[in-house]
């Protein structure tokens, strides 16, 4: 009884915890202005069920891929065992599901301790993959500290987990010889023929009580973690936009505005007053682009395939995505304080629209690094999860150009050009000069 | 043969409305080396005989670099300016040799009033090959030499337009070798979203020369590119490196001409 009492204070705890930090992640992607995604329902299903659930993506890269795969699926088997466990813990019930499901039981706790088993392996090569073999990805500036830390924690957390699957599958089949035929922990019986009735009454229970509170802490930890992409990627790949991949978003305002100059429209009648254009903080980028930056699982695809991070630029999308959610959690967390202090008009109520803590974006994200960028699509091919790394980089030049009136010096020239010669080089010539000799 | 380049006001004024609009861009107009390019594609339309037409003096930058280097009010006053023009002449079908007019053209210019059939000359060219309206002799200098192939991004990766320029190759009977980063994986040349005004920022390298060292370690003799951008990013990358050996950068229209 007082198992049981314990295991639901713990499940509603969790449970109650994670509700509470998914409230406020979304609360930090809807601080985002509003963005609606212009694919068609199929197209968005398409994205979910072949680069979220089918990881399509991933599989540019093999080994890491398969790897991964085991894990997932692992993951995903391993649910059933869960709700089992669950039901367990609150009724006092053991392997609830076994007289129920009788041999089909058998056959999915096998296949669970298969997987199980793969997913130990596949932990232990992305152990050595970060930490042995030092795969550039892993080694970049943007993951000291805090993102290798939660890259180890996991991975050991993951050993801990399935090590507690073993000991409470194989003390089980110690103490029930003939009734569970669990192949893989029937291997490790042998290890405990010396332990009596007892002992291996405690061994079982030591290993279902680790197991369940690792997935409790999991539970709690996801949200602070990376890790968030198991539920995240989902939601990301259904949002992704499928418009083609060369078309950057339009402006409208300034569409409008240009169109009343040339005379082709109606003058708006509209403020003088024009909004600030582009984005510098959380408040003026798309709740789209903050979702990416939750989703993001900083596996740094991304920054290995972009040319100006290969070139030794400072530029990582990868940065861009988690400093962005780094700012996100930050505003949020300011928001929550209620402190009058980070209010623009003392007078009124702290609220996203009256939020000042004197930082921005440009407070982690340097000119340097928006500067670097391409425009080559590269980042946003890479990612298996359909973030897009280029949207927020336009739209922080566009902050920069449009709303500080700053930017490359080097641009300036550039621009002259093209506003008065309509060419993006100053030339004497005609643009049609070459014409001229075309039979010479 | 003598080349004629018609201005599409002065078709429309006698009442003639070509088939295509070549769109020559910033780069074929005024850049010498893509001037070449352009004098190639004119040389190979007035071969097969399509009606085209320049737009000339009335054409302007499409407002590529001006949009992705966060100029928005520069984009829209060059793009919204170049559609009244385009939509004055009710012009439908637009074909260009740069990726970048290309990709503007076709996904952005739709929002803001502009809708054309827009098509980079890679697979206009391609089409006619495959159509056999435009009949290669066989030949040229790049025969038995080793020819590899730039994507270049805003062909490639972002149109995903891979296989026409590589079908073009075959027609050619070029002996192509394969980069290692190449189709969506492609390398970028280093002048996209407005580099190409621009200094590089603080780094170890540059990216064109990056490309070079891929290029010079396929052994090929020919790039093939498909980017007026491209083509002068990678010949200065090539250039600058030590170990090179005057591997030329074509352009696909330049290649083609050789067997007309």
């Amino acid at each position: 009884m007082l198992e049981q009492i314990i295991f639901s204070i713990l499940c509603i705890l969790s449970f109650g915890f994670a509700a509470k930090r998914f409230l406020f992640i979304s609360r930090n992607i809807n601080l985002g202005v509003d963005w609606t995604p212009d694919s068609t329902p199929s197209e968005k299903w398409k994205n979910v069920i072949f680069i979220a659930f089918g990881q399509k993506k991933m599989f540019t890269k093999w080994l890491p891929a398969i790897l991964h795969l085991f894990i997932y699926i692992a993951f995903i088997f391993t649910q059933i065992e869960l709700i089992e466990i669950l039901i367990d813990g609150i009724t006092g019930s053991h392997r609830v599901f076994l007289p129920i499901l009788g041999s089909f039981y058998l056959l999915i706790i096998n296949f669970i301790e298969v997987l199980s088993l793969l997913a130990l392996i596949g932990t232990f090569v992305f152990l050595a993959r970060r930490n042995l073999l030092k795969i550039p990805r892993f080694q970049s500036v943007e993951l000291n500290g805090w993102p290798a830390l939660d890259a180890l924690i996991i991975l050991l957390a993951e050993i801990v987990l399935v090590s507690f699957i073993f000991m409470m599958n194989s003390a089980d089949v110690a103490l029930h010889q003939e009734s569970y035929q669990f192949i893989l922990s029937g291997f490790l019986v042998p290890l405990l023929q010396d332990f009596d009735t007892n002992t291996l009454h405690l061994l079982e229970r030591v290993g279902w009580w680790g197991h369940i509170i690792v997935v409790f802490g999991f539970i709690v930890y996801l949200s602070y973690s990376k890790h968030l992409h198991i539920i995240f990627a989902f939601i990301n790949t259904y949002y992704a936009n499928t418009k083609p991949r060369g078309k950057i978003e339009n402006m409208p305002a300034i569409m409008d505005e240009v169109k009343s100059l040339l005379g082709i429209s109606e003058a708006s009648n509209g403020t003088d007053q024009l909004p600030d254009f582009g984005s510098n903080d959380v408040f003026n980028l798309s709740w789209k682009n903050i979702l990416d930056a939750y989703t993001c699982t900083e596996c740094g695809r991304c920054t290995e395939v972009c040319p100006a991070n290969m070139t030794g630029k400072k530029l990582s999308p990868r940065k861009i995505m988690m400093d962005i959610r780094d700012r996100a959690d930050e505003v949020g967390k300011k928001l929550d304080s209620g402190d009058v202090a980070f209010c623009q008009d003392k007078n009124m109520p702290l609220s996203p629209t009256n939020f000042s803590d004197g930082m921005s974006l440009f407070s982690q994200i340097s000119p340097e690094e928006i500067h670097a960028c391409t425009t080559c699509n590269a980042c946003v091919e890479a990612c298996p999860v359909l973030i897009n790394p280029l949207e927020p980089i336009i739209k922080m030049r566009r902050y920069e150009i449009l709303t500080l009136s700053s930017g490359p010096g080097d641009w300036v020239p550039l621009f002259n050009s093209l506003e008065n010669n309509q060419a993006a080089w100053s030339m004497s010539a005609e643009r049609s000069a070459w014409t001229a000799d075309m039979n010479d | 043969m003598s080349i004629q380049v018609p201005v599409y006001s002065t078709l429309y004024n006698q009442g003639i409305s070509p088939e295509i609009l070549f769109w020559v861009g910033c780069a074929g107009s005024f850049d010498a080396r893509a001037q070449r390019v352009t004098k190639a594609f004119c040389t190979i339309l007035n071969k097969i005989e399509v009606s085209f037409a320049i737009l000339g003096e009335e054409e302007r930058c499409t407002g590529d670099p001006a949009r992705r280097a966060g100029n928005e009010f520069l984009f829209q006053m060059l793009a919204l300016q170049n559609i009244q023009t385009l939509n004055h002449y009710g012009i439908k079908k637009i074909v260009t040799a740069c990726p970048h007019c290309f990709n503007t053209l076709k996904n952005e210019y739709p929002e803001l009033g502009g809708n054309y059939e827009v098509i980079h000359h890679t697979s206009f060219l391609n089409g006619l090959i495959a159509d056999g309206k435009l009949k290669l002799q066989g030949g040229g200098s790049f025969i038995g030499k080793k020819i590899t192939y730039h994507d270049s991004c805003y062909l490639g990766r972002i149109n995903g337009i891979y296989e026409a320029p590589r079908e073009i190759l075959e027609a050619l009977d070029a002996d192509l070798v394969e980069l290692k980063r190449c189709k969506s994986n492609g390398l970028c040349c280093g002048a996209g979203g407005a580099q190409m005004w621009k200094e590089d920022e603080p780094g170890s390298g540059r990216i064109n020369q990056a490309r070079a060292t891929e290029i010079i370690s396929s052994g090929a003799d020919i790039v093939a590119a498909n980017c007026p951008f491209c083509i002068t990013m990678l010949q200065d990358g090539l250039s600058s490196d030590p170990t090179e050996k005057n591997i030329m950068v074509l352009d696909l229209s330049e290649l083609i001409v050789q067997q007309l």
